[in-house]
Parts: structure tokens; sequence; C-alpha cells
């Protein structure tokens, strides 16, 4: 297993009291597999990235338990140091907002070209000679003449790109999407997930996909991990999620979608709100908007992820009557 | 309203404090069916040639203008009482600048806007005014398009500032929390301020504003597109249950072509200033005759992982080009796989294209192409 996360929580101390953004979340991904982490706004799924990449704002953030397992080492037991040091070479990010990720008074020639500097300790000249590769390889057209070019000259395809190949410069073994096409146009989205799958199928990295769209899950991810209030309530395959959803949460996410290849009817939608996390109602965080939701034990007890069938698990009590009713 | 009024108690409750829409569900269905206008009449606003430049001026002191960025350009449509007209089209098409001409916030550089009979586009002063009450706007972006330190009740409240006759004095407040009680939301909130909301009451705040006035037309620009997918779908059915309740016209404009979708009955394809492809939305979604319209149709991820093997996408080289200097004869021409030299020297006319005129085929819609064609590409799987 290239990343396995084990029971990690995460809390950041604020004015208003302890928020509770990630509790108790268990991940995999392998080499070569795209694992999506779905959930709406709050629902812990950037935290949960952050921990893995060791980038937490802290204070106010802090691990306060379980283990992020990267090649079989506990990275939560290493020092700054050494973190450092995977970051980047082993594993990558790429964030949502290319223009304001990228440093806005540097060339990106020079931006990509420090990866090689730092982190290889090549020559100015040789690390010029493969940022200009790594522009070619991402597909940005004329990349000789573009290498001393600012971020603010690259429209926001172009510049995701530029993310994408400072991530992939070093090839490392996983790499970390959030929200990499949210701001971008349908056709450009399109283009960049491509590039995204083709690039992670030559390197044979394991990808981890932070989204919020269930249409671009359904396009690239092998499995997929549905996050709401801090917890992992479904993890399935995605054929396995789509075909037959097995908590009332992702039920209700996929209901409320209005689809392009048929007029639907009035949208269901899921009534209430996300819990603050600061306040996490008792027992099953979703009971206050389950449809399904029974006294006992959903507002008594946590539900824990069961086992549905292998490979797949549901944080609801009553499973079965969802995924069948 | 007894149903809405039912729905304000559980919203004082903790954790759920959006309304629950599917309780109106059975309600909206018996609409629902009865809809399907046969005759629409007038329309209640046709927009003629509409054009919007920018001008791209050089120097400090003897400004000249060396240039204009074309964001509209040329661009017609009708809208008819009680339907929504969606507008779909990537950042950069004009969407927006088209919205802010219809509410006259703009003034056009060429064209006509004429709502029922009069062009609002030469009207100044207090006719200006009269027509504006009935054109009203909803916008993106429910946390910065209210003013965080009014209450909501002075936020809905404040266009009955401006046209008093609506709203006489005495009546402000009942009518605010009548407003408030309509888009779903608890009438005691009235003396809260904009940050004690969530995202999608924001955005209720925001239609209610848009509806003080009684217009006839709401334009909304990309009214859920901040919202969480769960909120999205309570926020959509509160739109298409005021619009029955209200017989209001909507424009509706978004980049998710799903969401317009299921909103609108005809829909409008942008493409760098120019409407290349408008219809019914079984015209513009199940028989698309625009290339571009393809593309964009093409490359829209959808919620089925059964399909995406057997997809065909077609996936469009390049970026929009700069409406500063679009390419001559079809702007899409750059990027089109179609294009000919044909294309380069002669501009396409947004008409019925000759081949499918009068044909009883759904792809008999107006199509911006010499070479339309008809081509599923949502069900081709």
């Amino acid at each position: 297993m290239l990343l396995d996360v084990r029971d990690l929580r995460v809390e950041f101390r604020t004015r208003d009291g302890v928020a509770h953004a990630v509790n108790g979340v268990n991940l995999s991904v392998d080499a070569g597999e795209t694992l999506a982490v779905l959930g709406e706004s709050g629902s812990g799924k950037s935290v949960t990235a952050q921990a893995v990449m060791g980038i937490l704002d802290s204070p106010p953030g802090r691990v306060t338990g379980g283990e992020i397992l990267f090649k079989g080492r506990d990275l939560l037991g290493l020092k700054e140091e050494e973190r450092r040091r995977i970051r980047g070479a082993e594993m990558a990010m790429i964030f949502q907002d290319a223009l304001s990720s990228l440093n806005p008074v540097l060339t990106v020639g020079a931006q990509l070209a420090e990866m090689f500097t730092v982190h290889r300790g090549m020559s100015r000249k040789d690390a010029r000679a493969r940022a200009v590769e790594l522009m070619d390889r991402v597909r940005i057209p004329a990349a000789r003449e573009r290498v001393d070019d600012y971020p603010h000259q690259f429209s926001g395809g172009m510049r995701q790109r530029i993310m994408i190949a400072m991530a992939m410069a070093l090839e490392p073994s996983l790499i970390i999407a959030d929200e990499p096409t949210t701001a971008l146009d349908v056709t450009v989205q399109a283009q960049v997930m491509d590039l995204l799958a083709e690039l992670q199928r030559e390197l044979d990295m394991g990808l981890v996909l932070i989204t919020h769209d269930l249409g671009v899950v359904a396009d690239v991810a092998d499995r997929i991990a549905v996050m709401y209030a801090g917890r992992i309530v479904e993890s399935a395959p995605v054929h396995d999620l789509y075909k037959a959803p097995a908590h009332p949460y992702t039920r209700g996410l996929l209901a409320s979608i209005p689809r392009l290849d048929q007029k639907g009817r009035e949208l269901y939608a899921i009534k209430g709100l996300p819990p603050s996390l600061t306040d996490i109602p008792p027992g099953c965080p979703f009971n206050p908007r389950c449809p399904m939701v029974r006294d006992t034990p959903c507002r008594t007890e946590v539900p824990p992820l069961f086992e549905v069938a292998a490979d797949r698990g549901s944080a609801c009590f009553f499973w079965e009557e969802c995924l069948h009713g | 309203m007894a149903e809405l009024s039912k729905n304000d108690e559980r919203e004082a409750t903790p954790n759920v404090s959006e309304v629950d829409v599917v309780d109106a569900h059975s309600e909206t269905e018996a609409v629902a069916a009865v809809e399907a206008p046969v005759d629409r009449g007038e329309p209640i606003l046709q927009i003629r040639g509409l054009k919007k430049h920018f001008p791209l001026t050089q120097g400090i002191l003897f400004k000249r203008q060396v240039g204009a960025v074309k964001a509209v350009d040329g661009v017609s449509f009708d809208l008819y009482q009680g339907e929504t007209l969606g507008i779909v089209g990537e950042s950069g098409c004009g969407k927006s600048t088209v919205a802010k001409l219809l509410m006259n916030l703009e003034q056009a550089t060429a064209g006509e806007i004429f709502y029922k009979g009069q062009d609002i586009t030469r009207l100044s002063g207090r006719a200006l005014k009269a027509v504006r009450r009935n054109i009203q706007m909803v916008f993106q972006d429910p946390y910065t398009s209210l003013n965080p330190r009014m209450t909501v009740g002075d936020i809905i409240g404040e266009p009955f500032d401006i046209h008093p006759e609506v709203a006489p004095k005495g009546d402000r407040r009942r009518k605010v929390q009548e407003l408030l009680d309509v888009v779903g939301l608890n009438p005691e909130y009235v003396n809260r301020y904009p940050h004690q909301f969530s995202g999608g009451q924001r955005q209720r705040i925001g239609i209610a504003r848009g509806l003080a006035l009684n217009p006839e037309v709401i334009i909304c620009d990309e009214p859920v597109s901040a919202l969480d997918v769960s909120v999205q779908a309570q926020v959509i059915n509160l739109m298409e249950k005021l619009q029955d309740e209200f017989d209001l016209s909507y424009i509706f404009i978004a980049h998710d072509l799903s969401i317009v979708r299921h909103i609108s009955d005809r829909v409008g394809v942008m493409y760098l200033g120019k409407v290349v492809e408008i219809g019914s939305d079984e015209q513009i979604y199940d028989h698309p005759t625009h290339p571009y319209t393809q593309a964009l149709l093409s490359a829209v991820p959808q919620p089925d992982p059964e399909a995406r093997e057997h997809r065909e996408r077609i996936i469009l080289t390049g970026d929009v080009p700069s409406p500063a200097n679009p390419p001559s004869g079809c702007s899409f021409r750059t990027r089109c796989w179609k294009a000919e030299a044909r294309c380069a020297e002669e501009t396409p006319l947004l008409a019925v294209p000759q081949r499918f005129q009068g044909g009883d085929t759904p792809a008999n819609h107006e199509s911006a192409c010499h070479f339309a064609e008809e081509k599923d590409v949502v069900h081709a799987a």
C-alpha cells in the first residue's frame, strides 16, 4: 500500500471552541490507483489532504491522533526536515487556484527550475532545460518561448498545467489534487483531467482527487470515499457506489444533481445544512438531515464503518435498507 | 403559504435551518402537469442586435482608442412570459455583460432591448425607473452581494425606498416579513445580519430582495454556483416554485449545463460575444447542431461511471481567443474540427440551417454554423 491513513484526527482551536475537522478517517491508495474523496465544504476533505501533506496551518490546526503511513513509514513520527524532503519529491499537491499558488513575481520557468535546483542540486542551466521539457510534457504550446513568462500571462487552463508540471517534476509516487479543475471552464477541465490521467498512467502514481463534483468522480476515480462532518460515511469502488449507494447521504447527493441527458422532475433536496464542526450532533452526524433516521441508535450512537462487501463500507446502521430500498 | 409556515417551525430547531423543500413536491408536480404553453403570445423582452464594446485606450493625457473588447457582439433573442431562458457559455463569452445590459447597468454600444415593445436602452429618468421596477436581478455571490452592515430587513426593504409606491412606509416591515416567508426563511429573522446566515440562506435573501417590487422578469447570474450540491437543489426548487406562484420570467445565466437544462424551457449557447445556437432544451441538449455546443456538452462530466469507457469526448484544443481580437469569419473556427476556408471569410448567421428548414426534425432550430449537423453527444454511449 502506497498511502495508508489510519484513524486520523485533526482539530482546530478557534475562538468559538474546538472544531473537530477530521474525526477518525481511514484511507488507502495504491500505486496507479485513483481515490476520490468527495464532500461538501466543511466536510474535512481538504484538511485531510493538508494533514497528509504536512502543510496544516498549525496553530490553530493540530493532528490529535492516528497514523499516516506512506510506503510503510509513519509520517507523523518524522521530523519536519525529513517531511520536507518527502514533500515535492515523493508526494506532491495540486491546488485549486493556480493563480494564487504560483509566485506572481517569478517567471514560471524559474519556479519550475527551483524544483530541480533545490531537490536535485542541479545547475541553473540544466534546471532551466528541464523546466522547458516539463512544459512541453504538459503540452504548453511554444514552451521554449514561454518559459520566461510570468503566471499572469497564462490563461487559467495553462496555469493549471504549470501546477501539474510542478507537481510532476520530480516524478513523485503520490499526487494529491485538491479540486484541480473547479475554477476552470468545462472544455478546459476536460483537457486538464485528461492530461492528469495520462501522466498518472505513465508514472504509475497514486492519485488522491479531492472534489465535490460527482461528475468528475464518475469520470476518473477507481474508488471513492464520501466524507461528511469529518468522517468517512461511505467508501466503495466507484461503479458500485453509483449503482447502489449504501448511505442515505450518498443517496441524497446522487438524487439532488440535475442530469444532462434528461429533463428531470423536481430535484430531491437534502433538507437542512451540514453541521458546524464545533457542534457536531451526537450519534450519527447526518441524523438531523436523514430521511431514514430512527431515535435509537441514530441519535445516540456513532455508527462505525460497517462492511457492506469486500472493499466496501458504510457508516449507517441501516445500510442494508438503504442499499436495497 | 400554509406549507411554508409549517416549515418555519421546524427551522427553529438546531441544524435544520434550511427549509425542507421536498415537502412541496406534490404541489409543484401538479403545476408541472398543467404547463406546456401553446400560444406564447408577445415576448416580454425582445433583444435585437445588442452590442457592448469596451474601448481599449492608449496614452495618459490624450487618450485615443486603439481597439475594443467586443464583450457582446450582436446578440438577439426573445423572452416570453413565464418561461425560463437559459444562457450558457464559458467564462469571457459575454453572458454576464448581457445580464448587465438587460438591467441597464451598462450602456449598450448598439442594439435594442424592447420591454413590452418599448426600447429601454433609450429611456432615462422617470421612464427608466418605472421599467426597472419590473426587471430585477439575483447575483452570483451571496457573500458579497449583501451589505454586511445592513440588517436583512433593510436589505430586502431597500427597493421600497426607491419605489415607495409599492409599499407605503408603515407597511414595509410586514411586506419584508411576508417576503422572508415566501422564500422559506423565518420572518423573525428580519433584524439579523447577513453573516448570521449560511450561503443557501443568503441566496434566499437575495431572491427575496429581487422579488420585493413584484417584478415580471428576474435575471439570475450564476445564482447557485457558489452553493454546495445539497443546498443547490433547495434553491433551484425554490426558484421554480416562485416562478409558478408569481408567473415570473427568468433569464438564467450559468456555466453548469446540467442545471441549465433542468430549469430552462429554452437555452442559448454563447461563444465570444455571440449566440451560436438557441432552441428548446431538448433541441439543444439532445439534437445540437453547432460544433461548439457539441464539444461543450461532450466535455461535461456525467455522474455515470458505466458510460465513461464508451463516451465520445470532443476535446477542444487551445483556449478561447481574446474578445479584443476575435478571429475573422466564424469566431469558433480556430478551435473547430470542421473549419474550412469559408469559415474564415464568411461569418455564419444565427438562423435555422437551410437543410433543416421546414423539416419536422428537432434539428430545426437556429444555429450559427455553415456546416451545421445533428449529433447527439449526450446519449452517445
